[in-house]
């Protein structure tokens, strides 16, 4: 096995996207995914590639928007507020079809809300986001060997689909440090880009990047064109975790850190004779919602408990896939504060009993 | 029989949709020339904005990549960062630079980038019909300024060119006007200097164009070009005002 070393999420943000190929960095500083931006400050030079601290969020989006006109692979991490200052050239992005990988670290909200932990931003990242009928792919890591991971990868999807690739993380995956063993060579996507402005070099027609389509029948016909891409992407790209799901009575619903909790939740349940399994969505958007509904069949599983840092985003995919063949409960935090265990047991247990 | 004169390299076939007097026509040509002249179409990637000139990617032979609002130079920087090698340029309206983009032009003079804006200045929005534009002159009556553009609840004209001029990343800003032969030829020197200041690496140009808007001005072509002379140029004075004795 390779070499672990110990590393914060944030700066493996950082190293993955170096290593996945990514020679081109953009960003603008706000707590708490700033040390993704430091590292690149720090190590893009010595890989020959471009660090430039843009003047504003909406700046540094449209700096990835030509960057990845030119067919390189680029990066840009934000927060929250950040994210939504992005979302005009995140929409030109999926307009113009270029491929980008943009990390949210998300904080709590609205406005300038705060700056520890949430999953507020879920009905951004998969919903749109912008103006306009698109998505993004949305990847939510929820350990630092995942984040390392779900980020090489990203860049693949990225060039693969020519559109935004997402990592949707909250404060607490970037801020904290675990061991993470990286590969000695990355094998990432070779994918030509015959689309790219580089200047023509002899090419025999000039390449043009834009999202205006002036003609009705010209934008239908390419906003169709986008949503085939989606239904293929959601045949092909859904990534999830099931576990404990061999006679679970209830199912817990959870993404990124609160995932984790809910494990230990999981093994004290046990203790007190409840069998609690867990669906963790990997990809947000292309949602698991088969796996949901594969779920909701079992006949053992009584109900789903939906756990969020929001007041219930991701609930609603969980619903609509679940279809009301099973209750499905929730509990959240906000605010930047993390459910306890106990918390989460005490939800479980109150379910169990039939007294929700 | 001999050809004394022919449509520039540097232009695709598709007709221009410009209104009659405008002169978004006669710049593009220029840009196009200079670009054939120097023989960098094949190595040059543009940056068309938002605005009457929006879909000028199909004007230009080069490779064309259509930005948002005001952020034409931030596209820019990111191509010209990835493609160093590359002539970069963004043309851009004054609702487009001297608003909206404020921001983004200021920011990529600031940090020098090497690239070339060519800076479209009618002193009006031109595509969403006639609004006041930050280059509005003073008593000027646009449909968001009816009674004419009064100090008091609408501020004053921005004159980009000197404000750029103080910022050391800017090499090379120049403001040209179009009245006649000898401007337009003077104006096509200006583009081909802001070229070689970035052939040479040396930071950011800009040139400045007076332009007329004959449609939302509501006069004639001629009168238009009179008003050009006699109200901007006032506000707006023709010259170098950085990079004077740059040689390129």
């Amino acid at each position: 096995m390779a070499k672990r070393v110990l590393m914060k999420g944030n700066e493996v943000i950082a190293e993955a996207a170096i290593r996945a190929g990514c020679r081109h960095y953009f960003g603008y500083p706000i707590t708490p995914q700033t040390e993704v931006m430091h590292y690149m400050a720090r190590e893009m030079v010595k890989h020959g590639g471009t660090f430039v601290q843009a003047e504003s969020e909406v700046a540094a989006i449209n700096m990835v928007y030509g960057a990845a006109a030119t067919g390189e692979r680029v990066l840009t991490s934000s927060s929250s507020p950040g994210i939504s200052l992005k979302q005009e050239g995140i929409s030109y992005i999926a307009g113009a079809e270029l491929p980008a990988v943009v990390v949210n670290i998300m904080r709590g909200g609205p406005g300038l809300g705060g700056i520890l932990p949430s999953q507020g931003d879920y009905f951004q990242a998969t919903k749109g986001g912008g103006h306009g009928d698109y998505k993004n792919l949305v990847i939510a890591p929820a350990s630092v060997q995942e984040l390392y991971e779900l980020t090489v990868k990203s860049f693949d999807l990225a060039d693969k689909y020519r559109m935004v690739c997402m990592i949707l993380g909250d404060g607490t995956i970037g801020q904290m440090m675990e061991p993470v063993a990286f590969k000695e060579k990355e094998e990432t996507l070779e994918v030509a880009k015959p689309w790219a402005t580089t200047g023509m070099h002899g090419r025999e027609k000039h390449n043009t990047i834009t999202s205006i389509y002036i003609d009705p029948d010209d934008l239908e016909a390419k906003n169709r064109e986008l949503q085939d891409k989606y239904r293929e992407i959601e045949e092909k790209e859904v990534m999830f975790e099931s576990s404990n799901l061999d006679d679970a009575e209830i199912v817990i619903a959870a993404y990124g850190t609160c995932s984790r909790i809910c494990k230990n939740v999981i093994r004290q349940a046990a203790e007190l004779g409840i069998k609690v399994g867990m669906v963790r969505p990997i990809t947000l958007w292309p949602f698991p919602s088969k796996e949901f509904s594969r779920v909701a069949d079992m006949p053992s599983v009584k109900g789903f408990l939906d756990v969020e840092l929001s007041s219930g985003q991701m609930i609603e995919d969980v619903r609509l896939a679940v279809n009301g063949k099973k209750p499905v409960y929730f509990h959240g935090r906000m605010g930047g504060n993390l459910p306890t265990q106990k918390e989460i047991l005490d939800e479980i247990v109150k379910i169990h009993k039939g007294e929700m | 029989m001999a050809v004394v004169f022919q449509k520039t390299k540097g232009l695709t076939d598709k007709p221009f949709h410009y209104c009659p007097g405008c002169m978004h026509g006669i710049i593009h040509r220029l840009i196009a020339e200079v670009m054939e002249e120097m023989d960098i179409i094949d190595k040059t990637i543009g940056v068309a904005s938002v605005g009457c000139t929006y879909n000028n990617y199909d004007y230009f032979s080069c490779d064309m990549v259509q930005a948002a609002h005001g952020r034409a130079p931030a596209v820019a920087t990111g191509i010209k960062r990835c493609k160093p090698e590359e002539m970069v340029f963004t043309y851009q309206g004054d609702g487009d630079l001297a608003s909206i983009g404020t921001a983004e032009i200021v920011h990529a003079a600031a940090r020098g980038e090497k690239i070339c804006t060519f800076f479209v200045n009618n002193a009006v929005y031109g595509m969403t019909s006639g609004q006041m534009a930050p280059t509005t002159l003073l008593g000027q009556v646009t449909t968001t300024s009816p009674l004419g553009r009064d100090a008091e609840t609408r501020g004053y004209p921005i004159n980009v060119s000197e404000m750029l001029a103080t910022l050391t990343g800017a090499v090379y800003i120049e403001r040209v006007a179009l009245f006649d032969y000898k401007h337009i030829q003077e104006a096509k020197k200006a583009i081909a200097k802001a070229f070689r200041v970035q052939q040479k690496g040396l930071g950011f140009a800009m040139v400045e164009f007076l332009s007329t808007c004959p449609t939302n001005w509501g006069k004639e072509p001629i009168e238009a070009l009179e008003w050009c002379k006699e109200k901007m140029v006032p506000q707006y004075p023709l010259g170098v005002f950085k990079g004077q004795d740059l040689e390129v």
